[in-house]
């Protein structure tokens, strides 16, 4: 493997990040950290792809994370388009506030 | 020549499409202009190939236009047949329609509906072509259809007038009862036979069994009593008289009203095999010939009293189809063709003249104003009645001499209509034509003869009213019977006369004195004695009130039709629709609200609940998914 370092090693990092990504997401309240959370999600999958595409010999993998890195850099954009847009209307991004649709 | 046959239908569809389309734009007289000009190509054309058939090697030849329906074995051709009895129809629907469409021109004059008329017409007699040319049962059927669909919007012509409008549907739905019977006797030939084509049909008919022929051919006749207006289902040609006075000449007398006649005479084969089927027919026939002329000697709407007369006439034609006399049916077609359509013609002149009144007891002394009207349906009154010399002399004079051959009963019923026929036509006539003016001052003042586009239509129908019966002069006077001798090739059951020449004298002389006898009462009641017809709130007798009611006939299927329909779907719609459907429907709907209304309680906005909702469902699939 890379420098000897074991695949465990890279699937627990992953592991590790993805988790902690998504109880930011759960948790947060504040619309940009949750926002950070989710990139977190998506760069722990991306590691966890790189690494099995380096202990496979195939770059398939890496060809993926591309399309991910480029999907997601896309989806950036639209989101802070978004909260943007949010904060200049409520004049807050805290996710709590944005419960118009009950009731 | 025969070839071209099928142009015939053609020019009408044509003069209907242009009619149809562009009848608003153009004037009213171009528009009349198109409309005759096509039935007069096809009646030219008819001429010709009427003739050329003549010299006919096989006596028919079938021209096929083109392949129709063909699925897997199912095959019909568009066929059209040119043998003596469609040749024989073509030139009774093309000339008389001719006459019609040129009267037409001049008595719907001032209607709003010009072209829309003259549209119907031209589609009515397409169809009607149609309906005689075809070579199976399937486009017979089309034409059929057609001219059931033709008499309905003519019916309804006027169709702002809701009373007018109840006739016509009363039409239809009469029609579709018969129509259904129609088509399951067509069903019932190509699920025996295996197709519909005239030839192949009538060449197989001795192969089935007796009861499939026979079944066939009351199903056949079913079709019959609707179009040509027979015991049970006759009462939409009395209403029928709600369209315009032509469309009565040309739809409700002359043409349409003969198909059953057409159809039967068409199909004779399976007539000629069935026994049974046969008595049906005469027996039905003979019943509503003596039903509707009792109908029609209390009536006071003159047009009224010429559709029980229609009715009753094709009740004779139907008595000579039972009895065999097939070709002595057509002639009787043919000439009543010409003294019905002429006597509607001149009810339409008369009613022209009175300004729209078709009451009998408010008519009276019009023979000075009206003089070719008079004259015209004074012949054709006598050419009905059965004064000897005149067409309809000879027409029932064979019809009633193959019944007295057949049953002597069946034949006192049919005199005894034929008097009854003369009587209330000569009811008609003294009490329209002599004594004194009965109408309002304004109608006597407005009354004149009508315009020559209607009065030489009933000149050239009053001369073919006289002399139409030389095409069936008897043979036991040593005349050559054109007709009978025309059409003998397509009639299976040959059925010459057997009677002794006295015996057949005897008849003729018995009808003729009969009718100078009937016609000469009439002439006291009506006119030495002055007679009027009573008041419908008079005191009559309870008979003749009865008859006056039309045996309260339309009453009797209210009660026994209508009324239980009626109350069927009240319980249907207050019950099955009500209770069932509306409860079904309308359960799925609130069901679906109350479960929505609990469902939306976990819709609470909160994104970070939707979050750990979404998680969690996501963990819960992938532990399915892996530990199951």
């Amino acid at each position: 493997m890379i420098n000897g370092i074991s695949i465990n090693y890279y699937i627990l990092l992953s592991a590790i990040l993805f988790i902690i990504g998504s109880i930011g997401v759960m948790a947060r309240r504040n619309s940009i950290i949750i926002f950070m959370c989710i990139e977190l999600m998506l760069n722990a999958v991306n590691l966890l792809l790189v690494a099995f595409s380096t202990l496979h010999n195939d770059a398939k993998g890496q060809v993926f994370v591309f399309f991910i890195m480029a999907v997601a850099a896309a989806e950036v954009a639209v989101g802070l388009a978004i909260l943007s847009m949010i904060y200049r209307n409520i004049k807050s991004i805290d996710t709590h506030l944005l419960s118009n649709l009950k009731n | 020549m025969i070839k071209l046959v099928g142009l015939i239908p053609l020019f009408p569809l044509i003069g209907f499409l242009i009619n149809g389309f562009f009848g608003k734009k153009l004037s009213k007289s171009l528009s009349g202009f198109i409309a005759c000009s096509a039935i007069l190509a096809s009646f030219i054309l008819s001429v010709v190939i009427f003739i050329e058939a003549r010299h006919l090697p096989e006596h028919s030849q079938i021209v096929n236009l083109f392949s129709w329906i063909s699925a897997g074995t199912l095959n019909i051709p568009f066929e059209f047949v040119v043998d003596p009895l469609s040749t024989w129809f073509l030139l009774i629907i093309t000339g008389i329609g001719f006459l019609i469409h040129v009267y037409s021109t001049s008595y719907m004059h001032n209607d709003e509906g010009f072209s829309r008329f003259f549209t119907y017409l031209n589609l009515f007699v397409f169809f009607m072509l149609l309906l005689v040319l075809g070579n199976n049962f399937l486009i017979m059927f089309v034409g059929w259809e057609g001219v059931g669909l033709c008499s309905y919007l003519l019916i309804g012509f006027w169709f702002k007038n809701t009373e007018y409008n109840n006739a016509a549907r009363k039409a239809f739905i009469m029609n579709r009862i018969g129509d259904l019977g129609f088509l399951l006797g067509i069903l019932l030939i190509f699920v025996t036979f295996g197709s519909t084509s005239f030839d192949q049909v009538f060449s197989k008919a001795g192969t089935a069994e007796q009861g499939t022929i026979t079944a066939i051919a009351l199903l056949l006749f079913i079709g019959a009593m609707g179009k040509s207006a027979q015991i049970p289902l006759y009462t939409w040609l009395p209403d029928a008289m709600a369209g315009p006075t032509p469309v009565s000449a040309l739809i409700h007398a002359a043409t349409m009203v003969t198909a059953g006649i057409y159809m039967i005479t068409r199909a004779n084969v399976f007539y000629s095999i069935s026994e049974t089927a046969s008595a049906v027919v005469a027996v039905v026939g003979v019943a509503t010939a003596l039903f509707a002329a009792t109908i029609g000697l209390f009536q006071n709407d003159i047009k009224k009293i010429l559709a029980y007369s229609t009715v009753s006439q094709l009740g004779l034609m139907f008595l000579g189809l039972g009895v065999g006399a097939y070709s002595s049916s057509v002639f009787h077609v043919t000439t009543h063709a010409f003294f019905k359509a002429l006597l509607f013609l001149g009810a339409g002149s008369v009613i022209h003249a009175m300004g729209g009144e078709q009451d009998v007891r408010k008519m009276g002394g019009l023979k000075k104003a009206l003089p070719i009207t008079f004259i015209t349906m004074l012949l054709g009154t006598i050419a009905i009645s059965g004064v000897p010399g005149f067409s309809g002399f000879f027409s029932k004079d064979e019809i009633l001499a193959h019944t007295y051959e057949h049953s002597p009963t069946l034949w006192f019923f049919g005199m005894l209509t034929s008097m009854l026929t003369a009587f209330y036509m000569f009811r008609l006539m003294f009490l329209t034509f002599w004594g004194g003016f009965r109408g309002t001052k304004e109608q006597h003042h407005h009354l004149h003869e009508s315009p020559k586009a209607m009065t030489f239509p009933l000149i050239v129908l009053a001369i073919l009213s006289v002399l139409g019966g030389v095409i069936g002069l008897p043979h036991f006077w040593g005349f050559h019977n054109f007709i009978g001798d025309h059409l003998e090739p397509l009639i299976l059951r040959k059925n010459p006369s057997t009677l002794p020449h006295d015996t057949e004298w005897m008849l003729m002389g018995i009808a003729s004195v009969a009718a100078l006898a009937v016609i000469y009462v009439a002439y006291i009641i009506y006119r030495q004695r002055n007679i009027i017809p009573l008041n419908e709130n008079d005191k009559m007798p309870a008979l003749q009130k009865t008859i006056y009611h039309k045996y309260y006939v339309d009453e009797i299927y209210d009660a026994i039709v209508r009324k239980p329909l009626d109350a069927i779907s009240t319980m249907f719609y207050k019950f099955v629709d009500k209770q069932i459907i509306d409860g079904i429907v309308e359960g799925v709907g609130s069901s679906v609200k109350g479960i929505g209304s609990v469902v939306r309680l976990a819709q609470q906005g909160d994104i970070s609940f939707y979050i750990i909702t979404m998680m969690l469902g996501v963990i819960g699939i992938l532990l399915f998914t892996f530990l199951l």
